[in-house]
This record gives C-alpha cells, structure tokens and sequence, in this order.
C-alpha cells in the first residue's frame, strides 16, 4: 500500500460518509428552518460538530477496514478451519477432518466468539453513545461502564451460544423463541426504569464494529461445518447478538436493585 | 484520546493473543495495522467529540422545538421523515438487499434476470426504510401517550413468531438480520437524543421510561415488513 492509495483511499471513504449523512442533515436543517422557523441557538457549534462526527467517522472505518476486519476474518477462517480444529498435523483433506468433529472439539471457536463479541461491543460507538445518554438521564444511578459491560457480556453469551448452534445444527426459531419468552418473563419482575433502555441495548449493538466480524465467524462456520448450508445457517447470529444483550442488561438492573436491596437491610 | 485508547485495548488484546498464541502465525502487514489501530483511535475520539456537540444538542433542541410548537402532524412528520431518511441510504441495508435478491432468484422465486433483481432489491430497501419511518411514528406516538414500551414490544414478538410459521424459509434469515441493520452509528445518538428530549418537554413523561425505545421499534418493525414482504412477492 502506497502514500497514493491511503490519500485516496482516505478521500474516498470520507466522500461515502458524507453522502450518507447528507440526507439527514437536509431532514434536520430543513424542518428546523422550514417548520420550526426559529434560528438554532449556537449554531456555529452544531455544524462544527457535524463535521467532527464525519471526520471522526471516516477515520474510524478507514481504520477498522485496514487493521481490525482483515485480521478478524482471517483468524475466523483459520480457527474455523477443520485441519486445525482436529490438530491434525498429517496431511487429510478438509472434509475428512470435518467428518469427525464432535460440538466438544470447537471449544476455541466458542471462546474467539465470547471474545471477540465482549470487546467489539465495548467499542461500539452507539452503544458509547446511549450510554452517556442514559447516565445523563438517569442521574448518574447507570454507569456508562455499567451499562457498556452488562451488553457486552450479552453479546459475547449470544454469540458463542450462535456459534455452537451452528456447529449442532439445531433450527433458530427454538432458540430464538425460547430467548423471546425469558425477556418477557424477565419484563415482568426487572426495575421499570430499565425495561425501555434494555429493548433500546438489542439495537445498538448491532452496529459498525461487530456485524462484520460477527458475519464472517458464521459465514466461516457455516462453510465448514459439514451439512450447513451458509445461506440458512450463516445468517443468525445477529438476531442472537441482538436477542441476549436485553437479557443482560435486564439481569443487570436486577442485580444492582437485589444488592441495594441487601445493603439496606444490613444496615436497619 | 485516553478514553479511546481504553475502549480499544480490549479488541487489540483478544486479535493479539489469537494471532499469536493460538494461530501461531506471524502478523501480516505490520505498519498498516499499527496506522489502521491509530485511525480507530483517532476516529473514535473525534466522533465522541461531535456526538457531544453537534448531534445530541441538535436532537434535543428539535424535540423541545417541536412540543412546544405543539403541532402533532408536523412531528409525525419529521419522525417518519427522519426514520425513512436515516434507513434508505444505509450502505448495510443495501448490501443486504443485494444479496436477498440473489437469494430469492437462486430460490426460484423470481425470475433470475438483472432487471428482476434490482426491482427486489430496490423493493425490499423501500420496505425496511418505510418500515424505520412507521417505528419513529408509532415510539414518538407512545412517548406522547405514554403507553408502556413492553406491550408493543411483546406484541411484536408475538407478530415475529406467527409470520416466522408462514414465511418462506428462504427469507427468514434476511428479516431476521435486517432488523440489525438499520440502526447505525449517526442514527441511534439522533434518535436517542429526539426520545429524550421529547420525553423530558412533556409534562408528566419520565425520560428514563418514555424517552428510550424508540431504537428497540426500529429493530422490530423491519423483520415484521420483510416477512410480509417475502409473503406478498411470492
């Protein structure tokens, strides 16, 4: 790679991220002018912080395409692959090797998964993003690392638990279906100031950083694992890295509101 | 910067440890990825910088704007506006696109012309923004009446399971992801922010339980179009 092809490489990506915030940026400064009809107060601050956030974001892509995806899918590859799953150090084929794996012989795809989910998420913007949000709303009583921790062990259990999944071959809509009816149960005894903000956690973590990573563990997996097609099987762990963090974040709040419970009786 | 630098560590450390304990393979291209780590960095921090800034305030000034301005038609509007605006240019949602018309055409069910994809394609984007759009309406709608979250949530779910029976198989999977597509990095703050601020300028709404959930609706409505979707093209 040449100065050349990161100047242009650099020019193009930043050219995308504008295209791509034009058009809210005309839905805001339209309606604010056309409808609300009254001049924003500091101005001048807002769109530097536009620009701050474009730039920002430009170089946080440029950067995740050149260090982190290439390496992630790479080492999804290599980890998925069942030559070194069967430590096999003799020549076989690919498909001989795969023939006799059991789930048990996975073990570091399930821990890459588990790890890979935990620190994907701790940098994820939105999440960074809500979380200020929600210990400015909530006066201070949710840590943004509260908070930020809590979704991403969700993500790292939902994950792992995904990559298993497509190891055994069990159908989604089970698990799926199952994870559905333990939020609703979860809805009914969780702290009411947390349920709106745990649904909002399956959102945000679905984002820049992890999809790709998370795509291509599954898309690996599915590939070869004998019997899985990547089609059916490939797609999914989203909805599982989506599902799990309101789990999380749920117990999170029960947890906190169990112990502050516990220390109040202590100390009557 | 000492704050991105902490968000990042946890990343470097697992890719590292993988890489050279496990894999055992040397790292490729070592001065790409020490500058591709420094640009994260660098982004991140400015990007934080700018939600502080320009995005947050923005959102929230707009949604005091509007509740005092007391038009419900025109917030409705700009809620739909900003939901369809912010899904229909989503380079992730148009990747997914792409690839659930190459899906549909390999499943026969339409026909494998460049033509026919495209207009599939194009369909489904339309879908999943319209869908964006419906969500902001129906979340900004509740935080004004202030009906529980859990209950449209729930509803949903129980819609998601119903279609996930009489759905094609083939779409399942693409509903099902493009659910997680539609919430990116410049929507959620904006979103997120325009809940609260509206939460907090209504008199008799509490931010923490009115003010989030709008991004959970826009994670939900899509997989429940897409389905429909897939149903009404067969």
């Amino acid at each position: 790679m040449t100065m050349l092809d990161m100047i242009t490489q650099i020019w193009s990506t930043m050219v995308a991220t504008v295209t791509d915030v034009l058009p809210i940026a005309a839905i805001l400064f339209g309606f604010q002018f056309a409808v609300i009809r009254k001049p924003l107060p500091n101005f001048a601050k807002v769109v530097a912080g536009f620009i701050w956030v474009l730039v920002g974001l430009s170089f946080f892509l440029i950067g995740l395409e050149w260090a982190l995806f290439p390496l992630g899918k790479l080492m999804a590859q290599q980890l998925t692959d069942p030559v070194f799953i069967s430590g096999a150090s003799e020549a076989v084929s690919a498909a001989e090797a795969a023939a006799d794996l059991h789930w048990q012989d996975y073990s570091w795809v399930y821990l890459f998964a588990f790890l890979i989910g935990l620190s994907t998420t701790i940098a994820e913007p939105s999440l960074i993003a809500v979380a200020i949000k929600a210990n400015e709303v909530s006066g201070g009583s949710i840590g943004i690392w509260g908070l930020r921790i809590s979704v991403a062990l969700g993500v790292a259990v939902g994950i792992s638990l995904g990559c298993y999944r497509i190891v055994v071959g069990d159908p989604i809509h089970w698990y799926i279906m199952v994870g559905y009816v333990v939020v609703v149960i979860q809805t009914m005894f969780a702290p009411k100031l947390i349920i709106p903000l745990a649904y909002d956690s399956g959102g945000v973590t679905t984002s820049t950083v992890t999809v790709p990573l998370v795509a291509a563990l599954g898309l690996g997996l599915a590939e070869t694992v004998p019997g899985r097609s990547p089609l059916i099987d490939g797609f999914g762990l989203i909805a599982f890295a989506s599902l799990f963090p309101i789990m999380s974040v749920m117990a999170y709040a029960q947890l906190s509101e169990w112990r502050t419970n516990r220390s109040k009786k202590h100390s009557t | 910067m000492i704050d991105s630098i902490r968000d990042l560590a946890p990343i470097v450390l697992v890719i590292l440890f993988f890489q050279l304990v496990i894999i055992q393979q040397p790292l490729p291209n070592l001065d790409q990825l020490v500058i591709g780590v420094f640009f994260v960095l660098l982004g991140l921090t400015f990007f934080i910088h700018g939600l502080e800034q320009g995005l947050f305030p923005i959102g929230e000034s707009m949604a005091h704007a509007f509740a005092q301005k007391g038009s419900v038609a025109w917030l409705l509007l700009f809620a739909f506006a900003l939901g369809f605006g912010t899904t229909v240019a989503e380079p992730a949602l148009i990747a997914v696109a792409a690839e659930a018309a190459k899906v549909a055409a390999n499943g026969n069910m339409i026909a494998s012309s460049d033509q026919a994809m495209a207009s599939y394609a194009s369909g489904l984007r339309l879908t999943v923004a319209f869908s964006v759009g419906f969500a902001i309406v129906l979340g900004v709608f509740r935080i004004l009446k202030g009906w529980p979250i859990q209950w449209l949530i729930i509803g949903g779910y129980v819609l998601v399971v119903i279609m996930t029976i009489f759905a094609p198989v083939e779409i399942i999977g693409i509903a099902y992801d493009s659910g997680g597509v539609t919430t990116s990095t410049i929507t959620v703050p904006l979103v997120t922010a325009l809940g609260v601020g509206l939460a907090s300028s209504i008199s008799g709404r509490n931010p923490m339980i009115d003010g989030f959930g709008l991004i959970a609706l826009a994670s939900l409505t899509p997989m429940i179009f897409v389905m429909a979707y897939g149903m009404v093209m067969l």
